[in-house]
């Protein structure tokens, strides 16, 4: 790689934050830059698209400019700009693709755009500079439920991914139902701390021939079974242990399928990547459970967990040595799947 | 002065240079892609076709709206990306300003219609007067009916453009008491060219923004913001 240092403009809108970062050489994060929404979304529980999509144009270029001053960098000092281009909410994603498109090209600079999932995963690189590829992560947010190995930078095999609901998106479900404000994954976090975790039988399901695949339908529809039923016989919900025991059935299959992984494969590092991996009980449920194996674990603080540009920036960085670079048709693909390029 | 223009508030995607009073490009696609994958390229094509050097542009003008919510924000979005990376001023230009602006010169009362679905047209009237358009209504989104009732009531011939013409015109013919009638195809929905010209109007009345200022006016609400209205209000009305 030599002494040439690369600096990477990033920019994330794919859902409800509008970030953007200056990352360089893929590891070393010179700003990170986040507006979040969420106060807004709350009042709808849930993210509005259009909603989301006309904050990003009011906030994306007072953010970027953020970023270039808290690097103390300016344009002119960029290497390259990296976008997020999918997976995500179109008109959202929409916003920051054009917004990259139009400063790189002005600028005559590369362009490179990123797949949001892969920057989760490298998220675990910024704070952990002796992780390098391969390794197995768990990817767990509202809207993803991917375990993959990750075999080289940006090249992933994936190994089980969610039948129905992912992780992320149960914990919201069962928050509201609950009565939890939106977002509902860190609220049920901290009532689970005072609940007992053993109190409510929860079903933990399993996958007839795809032991690595996940489903979050059935617990999240029997915690609506226990709450309706507890309603119908006019008794209180026992919230905190509802909370607990349903984060508890939730983590032990995470755990269990990613521990059954590393051992069928042989991997001596594992990572968590995405929201969810800002919650503390999957944090030290997976701790324990790689110590008793001997395998080493590695999590991104909370802030690099939840939506942010300074993981497209280390994506991008990578992808950019590898010559990806996009042209100006770049358009956001909402779907666009995990280790596909467009 | 050069400006640089750009509409993708509809269907049309459109991109012009103007210097002072030579429009020296114009590329204008009606065709069904998706203004992200159109959008820039053309701005490419036309880049290299007049050789024009980014940094010679003095501000960049968008059609600011209303319009496709989509579209609108892939037009700011490249037009608030080129301000802050050239670090150029933006013209926002009303979308209804823009139509009408084609109409340059026209008798009577201008009036652009553009679908904005659920029986409702985004529009504005206008008046060319001693060589100056002049605005009679403000930009507005309102249920089609009502606007022929207000064209009739001003009682001056009008000549409507737009999008919002091959789904209202039998409305429009059969109902319109004053003379109409409708702009041919050449100048009948939104051209950067027109953006430019009005922008630089705008731009030596020093009517300008910064990228970070700039957003579109879509003239709506969201869905989501709508129905929520309506549910505070219903439950007000309760209590």
């Amino acid at each position: 790689m030599g002494d040439e240092k690369v600096k990477i403009l990033a920019i994330e809108t794919s859902c409800d934050e509008t970030a953007a970062a200056v990352v360089e050489n893929g590891r070393q994060v010179l700003s990170n830059v986040i507006s979040s929404q969420i106060e807004l979304h709350k009042l709808y529980g849930g993210v509005v698209p259009e909603i989301a999509s006309r904050k990003h144009i009011e906030k994306i270029d007072q953010v970027i400019r953020q970023a270039l001053e808290e690097a103390d960098t300016t344009l002119g000092e960029i290497d390259a700009v990296g976008v997020t281009y999918g997976p995500g909410l179109v008109g959202a994603l929409l916003v920051g693709v054009a917004e990259a498109k139009a400063i790189s090209y002005a600028r005559g600079l590369p362009l490179v755009g990123v797949h949001h999932i892969e920057g989760h995963v490298s998220a675990n690189y910024i704070e952990h500079p002796q992780l390098e590829p391969p390794f197995l992560c768990l990817i767990v947010s509202g809207g993803h439920t991917n375990l993959v190995v990750v075999e080289d930078y940006g090249e992933f095999r994936i190994l089980g991914t969610t039948r129905d609901d992912a992780a992320g998106e149960a914990f919201d479900k069962v928050a509201r139902a609950i009565g939890l404000r939106y977002p509902g994954g860190p609220q049920i976090d901290r009532l689970a701390k005072e609940g007992d975790p053993h109190a409510i039988a929860f079903p933990k399901a399993k996958i007839e021939g795809a032991p690595y695949d996940f489903s979050f339908s059935g617990v999240k529809s029997s915690v609506l079974n226990y709450l309706n039923q507890h309603k119908m016989q006019g008794l209180e919900v026992p919230k905190a242990d509802l909370a607990a025991s349903f984060q508890q059935s939730v983590i032990q299959v995470l755990v269990e399928h990613t521990m059954r992984a590393a051992e069928d494969l042989h991997m001596e590092h594992v990572a968590i990547a995405g929201g969810v991996a800002a919650n503390s009980s999957l944090r030290e449920a997976m701790e324990t459970a790689c110590e008793s194996e001997g395998i080493r674990f590695y999590h991104p603080s909370p802030i690099y967990c939840t939506d942010n540009a300074a993981m497209i920036g280390v994506a991008a960085y990578h992808a950019y040595k590898k010559g990806v670079r996009h042209g100006w048709d770049l358009n956001a693909v909402p779907n666009l799947r995990l280790g596909e390029r467009l | 002065m050069k400006i640089l223009a750009l509409d993708s508030s509809g269907l049309v995607a459109s991109v012009a240079v103007l210097e002072d009073g030579d429009m020296l490009a114009e590329y204008t696609v009606n065709y069904k892609k998706t203004h992200s994958q159109t959008l820039l390229p053309m701005l490419d094509a036309v880049v290299q076709m007049i050789q024009l050097r980014l940094d010679t542009v003095d501000a960049i003008a968008v059609s600011s709206g209303p319009g496709s919510f989509t579209g609108l924000r892939i037009g700011s979005a490249t037009a608030k990306g080129l301000g802050l990376a050239l670090d150029r001023p933006l013209i926002s230009v009303p979308t209804t300003q823009v139509l009408a602006y084609g109409l340059y010169g026209a008798s009577g009362v201008v009036c652009p219609i553009m679908d904005a679905r659920r029986d409702q047209v985004y529009t504005g009237f206008y008046r060319f007067t001693d060589g100056r358009m002049e605005v009679l209504h403000d930009q507005m989104a309102a249920d089609i009916r009502q606007v022929i009732r207000m064209l009739d009531e001003m009682g001056q011939p009008v000549i409507f453009s737009g999008d919002g013409v091959p789904v209202y015109r039998g409305v429009i013919e059969e109902h319109m008491r004053v003379p109409v009638c409708f702009a041919p195809p050449h100048v009948d929905r939104q051209r950067a060219g027109a953006v430019a010209a009005l922008a630089m109007e705008y731009l030596r009345e020093g009517r300008t923004q910064t990228a970070g200022e700039h957003k579109p006016e879509y003239l709506r609400v969201s869905q989501a913001e709508r129905e929520r209205q309506a549910r505070l209000e219903k439950e007000a009305g309760m209590r």
